[in-house]
């Protein structure tokens, strides 16, 4: 018999290692990667529906919109899709996170000598593995598209981190809803929080020819501040625009996931604590 | 560490849920290497305090301890030392049964090789071996209980909490849960069992602590919760349904007590004081006034009896339970699939029985 095998249960001396915050957040990263390994089935339709998407604004929809000054539609389209596609990322996490509570998993963790930590940073970053794959394939299907980067290599490396920053803010803003929400709730809740987000933004209509609130809180929307940005950094055109906010985006672009992060991620911990009460 | 003699204490625990109460002064020791089983009906504050005792629920006054660390103030050194089976198998479903023990041990702090060898010895323990690279979605409600039973004994706990553990399952799946039970009993481990199924209780509890409205009512072994009703009791069946009303009139003089009657069954049953002395007086009587008796038996109080007399509701039989987790799911609206025949790859219990390390 090996010395762990039945350390006699009377007696309390069990074998084992000591807690840490980093192998724990390693251990449920793994674990998350080792479910879409066995069940790609979401990851999948969920590549598939981005390419969908890619395809429809290029060849569809094409013809109907005005691009300004006049630039190539399809160069237009794309960093609005990139960062869309990491909005809608947002209902991944949430439904993951709220899976685990549902099936008891989450407390099974919190009965364990697991970090409280360890179980969201494990959920962040196996969500931004996916989302750099997400990423790679929207630029495949970009570049099929015939959109490309106009500018340096740092500007177009810079975009990209730009990307998955905003999403890594938002897979906080998704583990927090995944907490506070059930099942269903939770599914109908980050939908209702995604379209807003992704559509009254300067993604695909400027805000110049919204209502005036609806316009400004279009241009604060953080996905704007993001696909503003980006699309200066790829010299990719753009509605530009006179605000304070809009001439800032480069700025807004790193600060708005800051905020979100500093927000949600201490609101998760403390919501994720707080379930024993 | 104040009450080393004990597994499990709980002293005055207070738990409250806005202006009501969910555990109001629940009081609890179990000795080491017994299993104390919690029986109460819906809301009593079972799980409460399975919850509270596990570390997964602050509670507002009181005390406990477990495994001789305060549940409170020494949360992570409980953690090392018990096992938690929730109602609900707390199981990854995607996952394989191998991945999910290989998971856990690594949480544990195993180390990796360890938890790959810890998590096989396990499947081979629950008769899980055979299933173990399959994803758990495609087990049986029995295999699942298991594998999370086997989740709850990565470290072999020297408290295992359970609760509800074969609500909802088959008989033949129940008998491989207590065994499995059983099997952990022996090899030293304490266990605290909520129940709704008084067969449950009985079967597997040395110590059963009724529970209602948030505090223990009564507690004992199941023959001294028996005999704290008192006196045994006689059962009647009549040949015709015609005689009930006079069946039921000796058997209330004999008695002192109104007798419970089933039409139905043409049933009646009472408790009584000297039991041969009354057995005699009740058929004599019977004989006198022409009821022709189809059966008769003098016993014991059920547990039944004893919850009935306890808390004025009788409790759930497995059958009821099983109808309304049936009804639940079913407004749910999602069935529990699960692969019908699980003989493939559960092992004979017999040779459960036998592999239990010394
Ligand atoms: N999160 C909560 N918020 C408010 N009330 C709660 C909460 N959890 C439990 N309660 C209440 O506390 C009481 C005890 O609940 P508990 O779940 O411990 O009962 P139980 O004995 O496990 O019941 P069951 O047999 O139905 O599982 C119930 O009245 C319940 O409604
Ligand atoms: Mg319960």
């Amino acid at each position: 018999m090996t010395s762990a095998t039945l350390p006699g249960a009377a007696s309390p001396d069990v074998v084992h290692g000591r807690p840490s915050l980093l192998g724990d957040s390693v251990t449920l990263t793994q674990r998350s990667l080792a479910h879409w390994r066995r069940n790609p089935g979401p990851l999948i339709a969920s590549l598939g529906f981005n390419i969908v998407m890619v395809l429809m604004f290029a060849y569809l929809f094409g013809g109907a919109l005005q691009v300004p000054g006049g630039g190539s539609y399809r160069e237009f389209l794309m960093p609005g899709m990139f960062a869309m596609t990491m909005v809608f990322g947002i209902s991944l996490t949430t439904l993951a996170v709220s899976a685990d509570m549902d099936r008891g998993v989450t407390d099974r963790l919190r009965s364990m000598p697991v970090s409280p930590l360890a179980p969201l940073i494990g959920r962040a970053v196996a969500d931004m593995f996916f989302a750099v794959v997400t990423l790679a394939v929207m630029l495949l299907a970009g570049l099929a598209v015939g959109w490309r980067a106009h500018g340096g290599v740092g500007d177009t490396l810079a975009a990209f981190g730009l990307i998955l920053l905003l999403r890594f803010a938002l897979v906080w803003v998704g583990i927090f809803l995944g907490l506070v929400m059930k099942g269903q709730e939770a599914v109908a809740g980050v939908q209702t929080l995604e379209f807003p987000l992704g559509f009254l933004s300067n993604a695909f209509v400027s805000p110049a020819t919204m209502p005036g609130w609806l316009g400004a809180i279009a241009e604060w929307n953080p996905l704007s501040a993001t696909v503003g940005a980006i699309r200066e950094l790829f010299g990719n055109p753009g509605w530009g625009g006179e605000s304070w906010v809009v001439q800032n985006y480069p700025m807004m672009a790193v600060i708005w996931p800051i905020v979100l992060v500093a927000i949600f991620l201490p609101l998760s911990l403390s919501k994720y604590r707080s379930l024993s009460s | 560490m104040t009450a080393g003699n004990y597994a499990i204490v709980a002293e005055g625990l207070r738990k409250r849920y806005g202006d009501r109460y969910a555990l109001d002064g629940f009081d609890l020791r179990v000795r080491p290497g017994t299993v104390c089983g919690l029986l109460g009906p819906n809301g009593a504050g079972k799980t409460t305090s399975v919850r509270i005792l596990s570390t997964l629920l602050r509670f507002d006054e009181g005390r406990a301890e477990v495994a001789g660390f305060d549940v409170a103030r020494q949360a992570d050194q409980v953690r090392y030392r018990i096992g938690l089976v929730g109602q609900n198998a707390a199981v990854d479903e995607v996952l394989s049964g191998y991945q999910n023990l290989v998971i856990f041990g690594r949480l544990f702090h195993l180390g990796a090789k360890r938890a790959q060898q810890r998590a096989n010895e396990l499947l081979e323990r629950f008769g899980l071996a055979d299933a173990g690279s399959k994803p758990v979605k495609a087990y049986s409600g029995g295999m699942r209980r298991r594998l999370d039973l086997a989740a709850g004994m990565i470290l072999t706990p020297s408290v295992l909490f359970l609760d509800e553990p074969t609500t909802g399952l088959d008989p033949r799946s129940r008998n491989e849960v207590w065994e499995s039970v059983r099997e952990l009993v022996r090899s030293g481990t304490t266990v605290l069992l909520t129940t709704q199924y008084l067969d449950e209780a009985d079967q597997l509890a040395d110590q059963i602590s009724v529970i209602d409205t948030g505090k223990v009512i009564a507690e004992g072994t199941p023959d001294e919760l028996k005999a704290q009703l008192g006196g045994d009791r006689i059962d009647l069946v009549v040949h015709n349904a015609a005689d009930l009303a006079s069946a039921a009139a000796q058997l209330r003089q004999v008695a002192g007590t109104e007798p419970e009657v089933d039409p139905d069954r043409r049933f009646l049953s009472a408790q009584v004081g000297h039991r041969a002395a009354a057995l005699t007086e009740v058929l004599r009587g019977l004989d006198a006034a022409g009821v022709t008796v189809e059966d008769v038996a003098l016993r014991r109080p059920t547990l039944d009896e004893v919850f009935l007399h306890l808390t004025g509701r009788r409790p759930q039989t497995a059958e009821e339970a099983e109808a309304a987790e049936k009804e639940k799911k079913a407004k749910k609206g999602k069935g529990r699939k699960g692969k019908g025949d699980e003989s493939k790859s559960g092992s004979p219990r017999s040779e459960n029985v036998e592999e239990v390390p010394a």
